[in-house]
């Protein structure tokens, strides 16, 4: 089965007054219909790769790959409109914080019905119809009456499950989520990342998850890519964290303190510039 | 003022916003001890209202009834220049809580001068040298460094008065796990090199399991329990929530995400 996303080579620069930054530096990965995961501390380019695969780099930012195809069509040379096409109806992106990204004067069940509308020819009524549905599959109880709620009066978990709603209702065929559930609480991220669980299992979509926390990702994904400054350090199959052997990889892990494993300082990164090459 | 007794004490806590039909009753008749050169913790999730005891102790927020003694002396009110030389916070944003536009040594400096104490420049080269910062560092402005070294400066002008208490919201979780351990490694030989008192609030169970004796959980303004950091470790808390969250501070599994409840 060929992938759903194949990328070969990306690279991400960005133009400054200091001179060309090199944000990303030649990541390849193919994602099939599976959770793949992305860590990295800040500034890593975790989630420029993510922007980059939705061609929505910052303005001074170029992106070149050797290959970033979706699903037959060449992103790289495909038109704006064609992108316009994919972005959010075939690849959409859930952000971190649900209240910088949802509109703070449109009630959230209109925001849903808009996303609805935007990628078919459904009329309003449907549309509404279709993000009632949708608040319920998110698992939110009074469906008619959060649909009537503005982004200030909802929680971060609801705001949260409300994003999701809005990006899974045109049923695309993968998810970017970057940081999808750190500004929430222990337990609600747990609950959310169930939620996406679910949507990618029963619909076999494809999802990224960009994240900087290696142990939940590495619990909950299929496969993960460690980035440190621009590449990938290493590729981690599921339930094999442990048995991670790059250095970067097995700093990170140990450098958290742990509930089980008591340890009176904590050992320290100790980053090596041998580990990038190129 | 006596050495025996506790470095904090905290009797029937209550903090309010708000009046009438929007009032919010944020923290509920919280009593705690600290000891002299102890790390105590709360823990819980947002609005939860450690935060609030932490700002109420520090009389950032003014609405509180109960008692509240720093080494054997009650508070009052209002700041006053000895309790405040005494204690000192440390908050979570290294990029919200410096002013883009003072100097590290603008930063450093406007405590001593509040504070009317001598030998300024010395004093703040050895807070620099104490949170391993090198003297390169002093003309600088916060945004030409990285979010570990302004926590580090944070940390910097909070001990550059030689307090005795400091008050720590979230100290860490804006930052990298890889600097969080530095900070964390910091703040303890900080705290053994000169017998600091901690009181630190944190969503994150094992970060707080590192660096406090004891540990209290709350959830809606109200202790839920209070328990040793060895207890927290073996998972033998007694209540649900406690339970609840710890077992949401591991990793994901979709069966315990499945079996959450809601606790009022």
């Amino acid at each position: 089965m060929s992938p759903l996303l194949s990328v070969q080579d990306l690279r991400v620069t960005f133009d400054t007054h200091r001179g060309p930054v090199e944000a990303v530096r030649g990541v390849s990965f193919d994602l099939g219909r599976e959770r793949l995961g992305i860590v990295g501390e800040s500034g890593s380019g975790k989630s420029q790769t993510g922007r980059a695969l939705l061609r929505l780099s910052a303005a001074n930012g170029r992106v070149t790959a050797k290959r970033m195809e979706f699903d037959g069509i060449d992103l790289m040379t495909a038109s704006e409109r064609t992108l316009r096409a994919i972005r959010g109806a075939r690849i959409s992106m859930i952000m971190q914080d649900p209240r910088y990204s949802l509109n703070p004067v449109m009630k959230v069940g209109d925001q849903i019905a808009e996303a609805f509308r935007i990628h078919s020819t459904a009329d309003k009524r449907q549309a509404r119809a279709r993000a009632l549905e949708m608040l319920e599959t998110v698992q939110i109880r009074e469906p008619e009456k959060v649909y009537q709620m503005y982004p200030h009066q909802v929680s971060g978990g609801m705001g949260q499950r409300v994003m999701i709603a809005m990006m899974l209702i045109p049923n695309p065929d993968i998810i970017i989520a970057d940081e999808p559930t750190s500004a929430l609480d222990v337990t609600v991220q747990m609950q959310v990342l169930a939620l996406l669980d679910d949507m990618v299992r029963d619909r076999g979509m494809g999802l990224i998850l960009i994240s900087h926390d290696l142990n939940l990702v590495a619990s909950f994904c299929d496969r993960v890519l460690v980035m440190y400054a621009g590449q990938v350090m290493e590729v981690i199959e599921a339930g094999k964290l442990q048995n991670a052997q790059h250095p970067y990889t097995r700093g990170l892990l140990s450098c958290v303190p742990e509930l089980d494993h008591p340890q009176d300082m904590l050992p320290v990164l100790q980053r090596d510039p041998a580990w990038l090459t190129g | 003022m006596s050495a025996a007794g506790p470095m904090i004490e905290v009797q029937n806590l209550n903090v309010t916003f708000g009046q009438g039909r929007t009032e919010l009753h944020a923290v509920r008749d919280v009593s705690f001890d600290i000891a002299r050169g102890e790390s105590f913790g709360l823990v819980g999730e947002s609005g939860s209202g450690k935060s609030t005891v932490l700002r109420a102790i520090s009389r950032l927020s003014g609405n509180w009834t109960g008692t509240v003694r720093i080494d054997g002396a009650e508070l009052g009110r209002r700041r006053d220049r000895t309790t405040a030389r005494q204690m000192q916070m440390v908050f979570q944003d290294p990029y919200g809580s410096l002013h883009p536009r003072h100097t590290i040594n603008d930063i450093l400096m406007e405590p001593l001068e509040i504070h009317r104490m001598d030998r300024r420049g010395a004093r703040v080269l050895q807070a620099l040298d104490e949170v391993g910062l090198g003297i390169e560092m002093r003309f600088r402005y916060p945004y030409q460094i990285s979010g570990g070294q302004r926590q580090r400066i944070a940390i910097a002008r909070a001990l550059i008065l030689e307090p005795e208490i400091l008050l720590l919201d979230e100290p860490t979780s804006a930052l990298d796990v890889s600097v969080q351990a530095e900070i964390l490694n910091l703040l303890k030989t900080l705290q053994r090199e000169r017998g600091l008192t901690y009181l630190m609030v944190s969503h994150n169970l094992a970060v707080v399991a590192h660096m406090c004796e004891r540990v209290a959980v709350m959830n809606r303004g109200q202790f839920i329990e209070e328990l040793t950091t060895a207890q927290l470790r073996s998972g033998t808390p007694t209540q649900d929530y406690t339970r609840q969250l710890l077992s949401a501070s591991g990793q994901y599994s979709r069966d315990t995400a499945k079996s959450f409840v809601t606790f009022e």
